[in-house]
């Protein structure tokens, strides 16, 4: 308990804060890079993966080929990952972009997976009488996807964007494996000065910059739930939807 | 082309051996620790609270820190295995416990209820009926731990495990690409192996389950007409988008 | 019929369960386990670094211990030093290729000596507090250097570290440890009076990504050990230490008392005796260059050439 508590003065300690401090440090220096790659890699991964899984959700069409080639994507070690992508870009671009362009790629595919999951999922998950009672009153199929089906689908489409935010915000951990900074830059640094006040403050940093997103995002699906949708289904089925988030799975 | 590979095709081997050992002993613990942990978590809204809230904490650890921290914590020694088996243990769990209390909650209650009717005292219950209901989602859920464990064992090569991820880091410093993709293709093809063998377990285990099968029984008891003796219990049939959480891994 | 299918349940499990003692069993043979003979002395466990060079003197010392008939096992591979000393201690390996002025900065932080016999003499009672001793080090020598390009020397009249206050403002990128250490910027700040250098960490040893950096410009200034092939292939300078900042890095044999022996010491003081720097560049380029030799064969094919093996 000892060396945690040492973690802890080490993050308290205003001299880690200080903008003048050399690198690992400062600490918000780190912080907002760590927030950075996992805002862009978020926001990239989103805008493949969110229409494409309305689209799949909405359409049923390429379902098993999604969910196959997705599957393989989870299994995708992502430090081999990010070295194989760094050999291939360093091949062609400089030392300036070549780590940057490699890691958020990286990143990108490990979130893709839970965001389309989440995606399709939640389309999927809306009654298809109310889709058809819809159609009926003649919304055109775009209408149906954006003022029924989104609606009613939002908090298990929040919740695979939650699922991947918790995934890259870990992840972005080995960003400095590849010359980059985020808080994985103390870690990294912490291992190479034998030095547990970096390692271990390192990693509470990122413990709690994860618990402060998927906060948010619990919060936005508490928003989101439609009121009076109520899940007609038996109990027993009903069940484990109570605080949708589809399955992360962790890779770095 | 492929010129690397053939010279080290037993290095390969070997570190696919090591991979396989490294992942299998965290993958089946955290099964079996799981059920007990959503078993709970289904008694009541706290220790729901507990186990799910507690399950999503260990998850945020980066692991990089938590391999290298791990030795003092439990008192092992640096290069040990163990510290990596517990470590992707821990995230096992963190993940299992929650699918474990999902699958057990979607055990239909009048099914629980009948059975003790019938005279299952509680633990005979929960094993001979709750689990093999619960099977189909615990099945999806061990999937993800699965292949989750299998990506992860390659960080621990950064605390000195040997295993596939040796491939990309020496692979990298060598400039040697060829050997950081064999360490992809290996990995992917071990989880890949290791998917089809939880789902054919699955199938074998669980025969009720079997696409093309599964709706013919309906849930509640059926008796069997064979031996006139105690009900078996049919599993309710479980659409996919239950059976996978809402995550499609199914 | 109904019971059939729980036969075949019970089959697969004892299938299951099969297969899992069968790869316990493989793991006697793991080399991730500890070792069982490494404590009494029989077996000589070696390790190396995570780098190509550590590996390649990993494999000359198992190899010349094998030709003297020890029994060796490999432990290749592992972290930074805060793994490797405790993994001596603990008798996870017993021997392991060093540096000697890293080694000595690793247990002093405060280090000035830089001479190699210095050193090695302060060595011997810094790691014997570890129940470690340091053997014969090797005119071999890997140490840390200041590198720019020649492009870059030429044009700014660059040959000493001390020239670099030509250069200011300038990029240094090195190993996060660099920025800690007497011989990386606190000595360039407090010795040459350079102190206009922003630090750039890069967690490869000087190896390819560093080179590529400084091959860009991304990075001015590097740390790239003198035995990189890199400086030959990517024709880059090593800029002279005439305040001496950078402690001599001969290669070391770092072992553990309890599997210390003489003719243990007599096999690996032989090997020392002969490596040179020349010949570390020649191994690594061996390995890390286009031949991509395995280090078993390059080590193998150098002492062969010695009359070791």
């Amino acid at each position: 308990m000892e060396f945690l508590l040492s973690a802890l003065r080490w993050i308290a300690d205003p001299a880690n804060w200080d903008p003048s401090a050399t690198t690992p440090l400062p600490i918000q220096a780190r912080l907002l890079e760590h927030l950075r790659y996992t805002a862009v890699s978020m926001v990239i991964a989103a805008a493949i993966a969110l229409p494409l899984g309305c689209w799949i959700g909405h359409t049923g069409r390429a379902r098993q080929l999604v969910i196959g080639f997705t599957g393989a994507m989870r299994a995708l070690p992502t430090l081999g990952l990010l070295f194989f992508l760094l050999m291939v870009f360093g091949y062609w671009l400089s030392y300036d972009t070549a780590p940057i362009v490699g890691a958020t790629i990286a990143f990108v595919v490990l979130a893709v997976p839970s965001i389309l999951a989440g995606a399709y999922a939640g389309i999927e998950s809306v009654d298809r009488t109310t889709v058809d009672a819809a159609r009926a009153t003649g919304m055109t199929e775009w209408q149906v996807l954006w003022r029924v089906e989104v609606p009613l689908g939002l908090p298990l489409v929040l919740g695979g964007l939650r699922s991947a935010t918790l995934q890259v915000v870990s992840t972005v951990t080995i960003a400095s494996y590849a010359g980059l900074g985020g808080l994985g830059r103390i870690i990294t640094s912490g291992i190479g000065l034998n030095d547990y006040d970096l390692i271990l403050g390192g990693a509470l940093l990122v413990t709690a910059l994860a618990l402060l997103l998927d906060g948010l995002f619990a919060l936005a699906q508490r928003l989101t739930r439609t009121p009076g949708v109520t899940d007609r289904r038996p109990a027993a089925a009903r069940r484990p939807r109570r605080s949708p988030r589809p399955h992360a799975s962790k890779s770095a | 082309m492929l010129d690397w590979t053939r010279a080290n095709l037993d290095l390969v081997r070997e570190l696919t051996i090591n991979h396989v050992q490294l992942a299998i002993v965290p993958i089946l613990a955290s099964f079996v620790l799981s059920i007990p942990l959503g078993w709970l978590a289904n008694r009541n809204r706290v220790l729901r609270a507990v186990v799910i809230t507690g399950g999503s904490l260990l998850y945020t650890i980066p692991s990089l820190p938590l391999f290298v921290i791990l030795p003092i914590l439990i008192g092992t020694r640096v290069l040990d295995s163990l510290n990596l088996v517990v470590a992707l243990t821990i995230y096992g769990v963190a993940v299992m416990a929650r699918s474990a209390a999902d699958a057990l909650a979607s055990v239909d209650r009048t099914t629980v209820e009948a059975s003790t009717a019938i005279g299952y005292s509680p633990f005979g219950r929960f094993v001979r009926v709750e689990l093999p209901l619960a099977g189909p989602v615990l099945l999806a859920g061990i999937r993800v731990v699965a292949v989750s464990t299998i990506a992860l064992v390659s960080v621990g090569v950064i605390i000195g495990s040997q295993n596939l991820g040796y491939l990309f880091s020496n692979g990298k410093q060598r400039g040697i690409l060829e050997e950081v993709v064999v360490g992809i293709l290996m990995s992917l093809l071990v989880a890949l192996v290791f998917d089809v063998v939880i789902v054919l377990l699955g199938r074998v285990l669980m025969p009720w389950n079997r696409p093309g099968r599964a709706g013919r029984k309906r849930a509640g008891l059926v008796a069997d007409p064979a031996t006139g003796g105690p009900a078996v219990p049919a599993p309710p049939k479980l659409d996919k988008a239950d059976a996978g959480v809402g995550g499609g891994d199914a | 019929m109904t019971h059939h299918p729980r036969w075949r349940r019970i089959g697969v499990v004892a299938v299951v369960a099969g297969l899992s003692t069968a790869l316990a069993a493989c793991g006697s043979s793991d080399p991730t386990g500890p070792s069982e003979g490494a404590a009494s002395g029989d077996t000589i466990v070696v390790g190396s670094f995570n780098y190509p060079e550590s590996e390649i003197l990993g494999e000359i010392y198992s190899q010349a211990l094998e030709a003297k008939d020890f029994d060796v096992e490999e432990r290749f591979n592992i972290g930074p030093r805060q793994q490797t000393i405790p993994a001596l201690q603990d008798g996870s390996i017993n021997l392991i290729p060093e540096y000697n002025g890293n080694l000595l900065t690793y247990y002093d932080e405060s280090n000035t000596l830089i001479e190699t016999g210095e050193i090695d003499e302060a060595l011997v009672d810094a790691v014997a507090a570890d129940d470690l001793r340091v053997l014969d080090s090797a005119p071999a020598e890997d140490k840390d250097a200041y590198v720019v390009t020649r492009e870059k020397a030429e044009a700014e009249g660059l040959t000493t570290i001390a020239d670099l206050e030509k250069i200011t403002p300038f990029k240094l990128g090195a190993n996060p440890q660099f920025n800690e250490y007497s011989y990386g910027v606190p000595g360039l700040n407090e010795t040459y009076g350079i102190t206009d250098v922003e630090f750039v960490p890069i967690e490869d040893f000087g190896g390819p990504d560093t080179v590529k950096a400084l091959v860009d410009d991304t990075v001015q200034v590097a740390d790239i050990y003198t035995t990189s092939p890199a400086l030959v292939a990517e024709d880059l300078v090593v800029l002279e230490d005439p305040e001496g900042i950078i402690a001599a890095q001969n290669v070391i044999p770092l072992v553990s008392d309890a599997a210390y022996s003489d003719e243990l010491a007599d096999a690996l003081n032989a090997v020392s005796a002969e490596l040179t720097t020349e010949d570390l560049i020649g191994l690594r380029d061996r390995v890390e260059g286009d031949e991509k030799a395995s280090a078993e064969t390059a080590a193998a094919d150098w002492l062969q050439e010695k009359g070791l093996a």
